[in-house]
């Protein structure tokens, strides 16, 4: 996968990522989570990172969001190595996370707050709160929003800032089946509209396929991206269309086999 | 859109004043029974100075008559006597009570039970002196205090942030911090030139050792997802620690500064009753040194007062400061 010349600087590549741990019952030995993962990710790109629990997704992302540092392997973002959190590199939780002290709207600018910025881009923050549908909740504090509004307002806060690369862990696991829908098409929304390059994890097999350009299947122990499928769907998608529910039978075939050997 | 019925919490819809008669009538009806309790026994007690104690009631009793007949013209007047009344009418008996105890049965020693028309007497005839006192003792309190409060605010960051700071500080502070801060006060009378000035350097100690605890327990236990996303979001230290480890800690803040309050009370009667010259827990001893347990009851009477206000003023400190609580927990 090749990015355009011109958007060099918001690709990601990953090479030969290594991470361990230590074993949870015995301190003195590790545990592989990745074992020489490689992988790129184009400018303007929706991937997904599908695989079972426990596979090392979630790691993975927090080593490109800067969170944890790799033991071995190269990640860049254009030619630069990632190696702290950076606010280019937006991250999106399943729990929205938001600051339960601040209003929406001042969660909504925590980014512009931190970097001191707020001054020069105080329009922005009505503009991010439209994009998501919460203008009239401003003043509203978190714990009065239903698990769909305050994922939007994540995602809000983490868009405000203008990432090269939105991360999303699992951010619709813990809605329900509505509500996800919903809001898989108001990330596509924002996507579509921001162009904005993003790598979501996820354990859902039809959201995957819903979304994204390509789909990275994981396997665990050692987590290692097995096989990555191109999903050639018009957009937007139908999630009963034929070829839809041909690739979902070929993926939920391979995980079986995955897992079985 | 989401459904929004679960955005705004609903309003509580109060019942149009149920407020019954019988509720109404038990204050004033309480104050007649204990006024005329107390006229019999002053009957039988003839050189006893009771009159301030009679227009008391009196007064109690022409009040809340008069507050039953604007009871209608204020919503607000109805929730908070339907909501008081019952605890008032519950004083009123229990200083009826106590007047019929000792003046009437004389079922306590004399000298250090007197009855409370006594101990009205005692609180109005020493009020100068009683609020020049409790002055004292306030502008000891809020120093010390806030001293102790600033100085544990800094620690407990410190600690809670810094793991440097927690390997060197946390032993000293789980050594030094259980020591009661009156247990210092031999030593400190001897170091500090002016008693007031230990008193309120002992009272900032007593406060600074559980704000500090909670302080650095809230700092240290912040969601690390919240830290997190903070980073990602472009925070720097300055960010993460005023933005979002101190705010995640103010719940934890509060406990301790409400401990801190508790302990400073202590502290301050103590010290003021051993070293200081003036305040409410020096004229406690100064008054038992004379034997006029009136004035001792007096003087308890104006702490309770003064004590529990300054937990009041603390308690609406908190509701303001934790309104993003609401409705996450049970206060």
């Amino acid at each position: 996968m090749v990015a355009p010349a011109e958007t060099e600087a918001s690709s990601l590549v990953v090479r030969e990522v290594r991470k361990s741990f230590p074993a949870p019952d015995n301190p003195l030995s590790r545990r592989q989570v990745l074992d020489g993962v490689s992988f790129s990710l184009g400018a303007g790109e929706l991937i997904s990172l599908i695989g079972p629990s426990g596979c090392g997704k979630s790691t993975l992302l927090r080593l490109v969001a800067g969170l944890d540092s790799a033991d071995s392997g190269d990640l860049l973002i254009g030619i630069e190595p990632i190696t702290a959190p950076n606010a280019e590199r937006g991250l999106v939780f399943q729990d929205p996370n938001l600051f339960p002290w601040l209003t929406v709207r001042r969660n909504i600018q925590a980014g512009l707050v931190a970097r001191g910025v707020l001054h020069e881009k105080k329009n922005e923050v009505d503009e991010f709160m439209r994009l998501v549908g919460l203008e009239i909740f401003a003043n509203v504090y978190p714990h009065h929003l239903s698990g769909g509004m305050a994922q939007r307002a994540a995602l809000a806060r983490a868009l405000i800032n203008h990432p090269k690369i939105l991360l999303l862990d699992e951010p619709l696991g813990a809605l329900d089946a509505f509500t996800r829908m919903r809001m898989q098409d108001e990330v596509l929304r924002l996507w579509q509209a921001r162009r904005t390059t993003m790598l979501l994890v996820t354990h859902d097999i039809d959201e995957a396929i819903y979304m994204s350009d390509r789909i990275m299947i994981m396997t665990p122990r050692p987590g290692r991206i097995e096989r990555t499928i191109p999903v050639e769907l018009a957009r937007p998608r139908q999630r009963d269309s034929g070829d839809f529910l041909r690739l979902r039978s070929d993926i939920l075939k391979f995980l079986h086999f995955a897992g079985k050997s | 859109m989401e459904p929004q019925e679960d955005l705004v919490p609903t309003a509580i819809v109060e019942p149009p004043s149920a407020l019954r008669w019988r509720t109404m009538l038990a204050v004033p009806f309480a104050a007649g029974i204990a006024l005329t309790a107390h006229t019999f026994i002053a009957n039988r007690e003839p050189p006893l100075e009771t009159h301030s104690y009679r227009l008391l009631f009196i007064e109690v009793i022409a009040v809340s008559i008069l507050l039953a007949l604007l009871r209608r013209f204020s919503p607000g007047l109805r929730r908070w006597m339907a909501n008081m009344w019952p605890i008032f009418t519950a004083a009123i008996v229990s200083v009826c009570v106590w007047d019929i105890v000792t003046l009437g049965l004389r079922m306590l020693p004399l000298p250090y039970f007197p009855g409370p028309s006594a101990v009205l007497r005692s609180l109005i005839n020493d009020r100068v002196l009683l609020l020049d006192s409790t002055w004292h003792s306030l502008v000891l309190l809020l120093s010390g205090y806030t001293l102790g409060v600033i100085g544990g605010l800094i620690s407990g960051i410190c600690i809670g942030w810094s793991s440097p700071i927690r390997y060197w500080g946390m032993p000293l502070l789980k050594v030094v911090g259980p020591i009661p801060a009156t247990a210092w006060i031999p030593l400190t009378m001897v170091l500090s030139p002016s008693a007031t000035v230990s008193s309120a350097a002992l009272i900032a100690l007593a406060v600074w050792f559980p704000v500090t605890m909670l302080t650095a327990s809230g700092i240290s236990n912040t969601r690390a997802s919240y830290l997190d996303v903070a980073r990602t979001l472009g925070a720097g230290r300055a960010y993460l620690i005023f933005h979002v480890a101190i705010p995640a800690a103010v719940p934890n803040i509060f406990i301790g500064l409400f401990m801190g309050l508790g302990a400073s009370f202590l502290t301050l009667v103590v010290a003021e009753s051993v070293g200081v010259k003036s305040g409410l827990g020096w004229y406690v001893s100064w008054a038992q040194g004379w034997a006029e347990y009136g004035k001792v009851f007096a003087a308890l009477i104006i702490m309770a007062a003064f004590f529990s206000t300054i937990m009041t003023v603390l308690f609406k400190v908190r509701d303001r400061v934790l309104v993003w609580q609401k409705g996450v927990i049970k206060w």
